[in-house]
């Protein structure tokens, strides 16, 4: 084993991505639960009379709340895909350059088909995770704005209001509902290859992505971290990565 | 016994050939007091009806002026593809004034199904109208009108629907269009739309049109809107479908008696439980309260009486659009659209669900085979291992 062996601690997450990822899982666990039991109410066998229960109005209450904390969150994300290191610029979202359509294919051919061994080196995500998360994001959009929309006709307040010209779009609310609800198990079916996929990494490739989204850093091979091709942005040459602010690659937390 | 004085005494005025004999110059009120109606009853009806359109009570003597002091308008009718249940809904009114005031005093100058000539006449008297009171007429329209195969299947008198609502209503002041099949085509329009039955809205341009929504109406609302014409010369505040918010501004679902059962999560499971006998909420057997706008909470039915959900059925979304496509009446969610009747999102779900599971079960499985060499090992080496590999099986140099 030579010295181009050795792990080198990389600052990968830094703290507000970190809070968004966190307070997103918990939005989304929250807005599942209480959005399937809006539509799945369980059945309480002669339960009473209204005036002794209220569980059902507070678990829209519940629901209305999250899907504040969700946008809000999600705003300081997209703000921070400007501002933040080069892991969480928005240009990794977006495959468009031809190094990150190549390490698309190299990603399929790698992890998911398992035809090639080689194996990508990608500091942050590589470009298929970062092209499905601009496309969790979509999601997210198209659940906050129908949600909100959905919203609207209970409520007084000025937000929910500008929400008012979607419903029109899809006909009638009541198949904005069904719209609303079928993305819910998108968001499932994500979470199930997210967080699999999540752990087929760790597990094979041993640089500690599990425990990353913890702390921050990730381990990584300190010929990776070299490699011109990983220090730039996942998938983007090298040279592109000073026009970016706080792109400096410190081992260190900056 | 009031809406049995209208027919026996009403009907005669209906008669086209007399039309010339109304005395045209006599008020509203002239007409509704010579029918041998109080000034007590008048103003009461124009208090109820002030409470109904939203003015507050100071606006009611603007009402009762209007009522007082303003002049018979003259009304066409029509009726193209629809069952007459909005005129029906109206007739059952339960203010005796209501049924006069539209049918005696703004006078419906043509209308088939009241109208006692036919024929020739029938036809006659609305080219009559048509000329005599041209812009100030009020057209009012029940049913939809069919495009296909040239509008074959509603035509009158040797036109068809679409023929006849363009005519009309090219002089028209105002439409308005009773029902849900006026407003959104209704039953008929319903897929696969065999008659290409098109609501009013998209027929005719260019003239204000109040869409009156409901299968039928409530005969309230509709009386309110005509009040509201009569009293303020205006068309009324209308919500993005074109429907008087004065009376579709609320979900049935937030005026609905049993609401406080939905906040408690008490809910009706079928119609035949003991949830069922008390009460509870209709959401779980389909209850489209939670997505349709009427007054059906507050001004109710049949004076008042009750109204479908008080009557132990869930609300099937009549004033909505295309409420026969929103999926099944006892269902809360419409089906997958693209599947099959029965394939509700959950089904859908569940199966994707099944699917990725499988999938993810059979990527790990493959994972701990093809790459059992590089688990476990130092990163590095599986690097240059595969490095190695990968040049090898392509006769390159790892090193260029």
């Amino acid at each position: 084993m030579n010295a181009s062996h050795d792990y080198q601690r990389v600052y990968v997450w830094q703290l507000p991505v970190r809070l968004f990822h966190q307070i997103n899982a918990l939005c989304i666990t929250v807005l599942c639960v209480t959005g399937w039991l809006i539509s799945h109410p369980p059945g309480f066998l002669n339960a009473g009379e209204a005036s002794s229960g209220y569980w059902f109005g507070t678990n829209r209450f519940i629901h209305f709340a999250a899907g504040y904390v969700l946008l809000a969150n999600f705003l300081v994300r997209i703000y921070w895909s400007f501002v933040g290191n080069k892991y969480s610029n928005w240009r990794n979202f977006l495959p468009l350059t031809m190094a990150q359509i190549r390490q698309c294919r190299d990603v399929l051919l790698v992890d998911i088909l398992q035809v090639r061994s080689k194996p990508v080196h990608a500091l942050g995500h590589n470009a298929v995770a970062y092209f499905t998360y601009a496309g969790t994001g979509l999601l997210t959009v198209f659940q906050i704005v129908s949600g909100f929309a959905l919203y609207a006709p209970t409520s007084r307040a000025w937000f929910p209001r500008l929400f008012t010209w979607v419903t029109p779009l899809f006909g009638s609310e009541q198949n904005l509902r069904l719209f609303h609800y079928d993305a819910m198990w998108l968001f499932i079916l994500f979470v199930v290859v997210h967080v699999y996929l999540v752990v087929y990494h760790d597990y094979v490739e041993g640089h500690g992505v599990l425990s990353s989204i913890i702390g921050g850093w990730k381990f990584m091979e300190k010929r990776t971290v070299a490699a011109p091709d990983a220090t730039g942005i996942s998938g983007l040459p090298a040279r592109k990565a000073p026009a970016v602010p706080g792109t400096k690659t410190h081992p260190t937390r900056p | 016994m009031r809406p049995r004085r209208y027919f026996t005494r009403a009907r005669p005025q209906k008669m086209p050939l007399e039309l010339e004999t109304l005395p045209k110059e006599e008020t509203i009120y002239d007409q509704i007091i010579a029918r041998g109606v109080s000034r007590r009853e008048f103003l009461s009806f124009c208090a109820w009806m002030g409470a109904c359109i939203g003015v507050q009570a100071s606006g009611i003597a603007q009402v009762i002026q209007a009522l007082e002091t303003k002049k018979r308008i003259p009304v066409i009718w029509l009726h193209f593809q629809e069952c007459t249940c909005c005129s029906e809904s109206f007739l059952r009114s339960s203010h005796p004034i209501v049924a006069d005031i539209l049918l005696d005093k703004i006078s419906l100058d043509y209308t088939e199904t009241l109208m006692a000539a036919s024929g020739h006449q029938a036809e006659q008297s609305l080219q009559d109208t048509m000329a005599k009171y041209k812009g100030e007429y009020l057209l009012c329209i029940e049913g939809s009108v069919p495009l296909a195969e040239d509008g074959v299947y509603c035509c009158i008198g040797g036109k068809t629907a679409k023929g006849i609502a363009e005519e009309v209503a090219e002089h028209a002041k105002a439409i308005i269009a009773w029902g849900n099949c006026a407003c959104s085509g209704c039953v008929q329009a319903a897929k696969p739309n065999p008659t290409q039955a098109m609501p009013i809205k998209k027929i005719i341009a260019g003239k204000p049109i109040i869409n009156v929504q409901g299968c039928p109406p409530i005969a309230e609302v509709m009386a309110g809107v005509l009040v509201h014409l009569l009293t303020f010369d205006t068309i009324p505040e209308l919500d993005n479908l074109g429907r008087p918010k004065a009376f579709y501004s609320r979900r049935v679902h937030d005026t609905c008696y049993r609401r406080p059962n939905y906040d408690a999560g008490l809910f009706v499971e079928s119609f035949d439980d003991e949830n069922a006998r008390k009460g509870y909420c209709l959401y779980k057997v389909g209850c489209k309260g939670p997505t349709t706008y009427n007054s059906c909470g507050t001004i109710r039915w049949n004076g008042g009486v009750s109204f479908p959900i008080q009557s132990g059925h869930p609300c099937i979304g009549c004033s909505e659009s295309n409420f026969w496509d929103n999926g099944p009446f006892y269902q809360r969610l419409p089906s997958f659209p693209g599947f099959g009747i029965e394939a509700t999102a959950d089904t859908v779900g569940v199966a994707a669900l099944g699917v990725a599971a499988a999938g993810v079960a059979a990527h790990a499985v493959m994972t701990n085979v093809r790459k059992r060499h590089e688990i476990g090992e130092q990163p590095g080496e599986n690097a240059e291992k595969a490095d190695a590999a990968d040049a090898a099986s392509r006769g390159n140099n790892p090193n260029s």
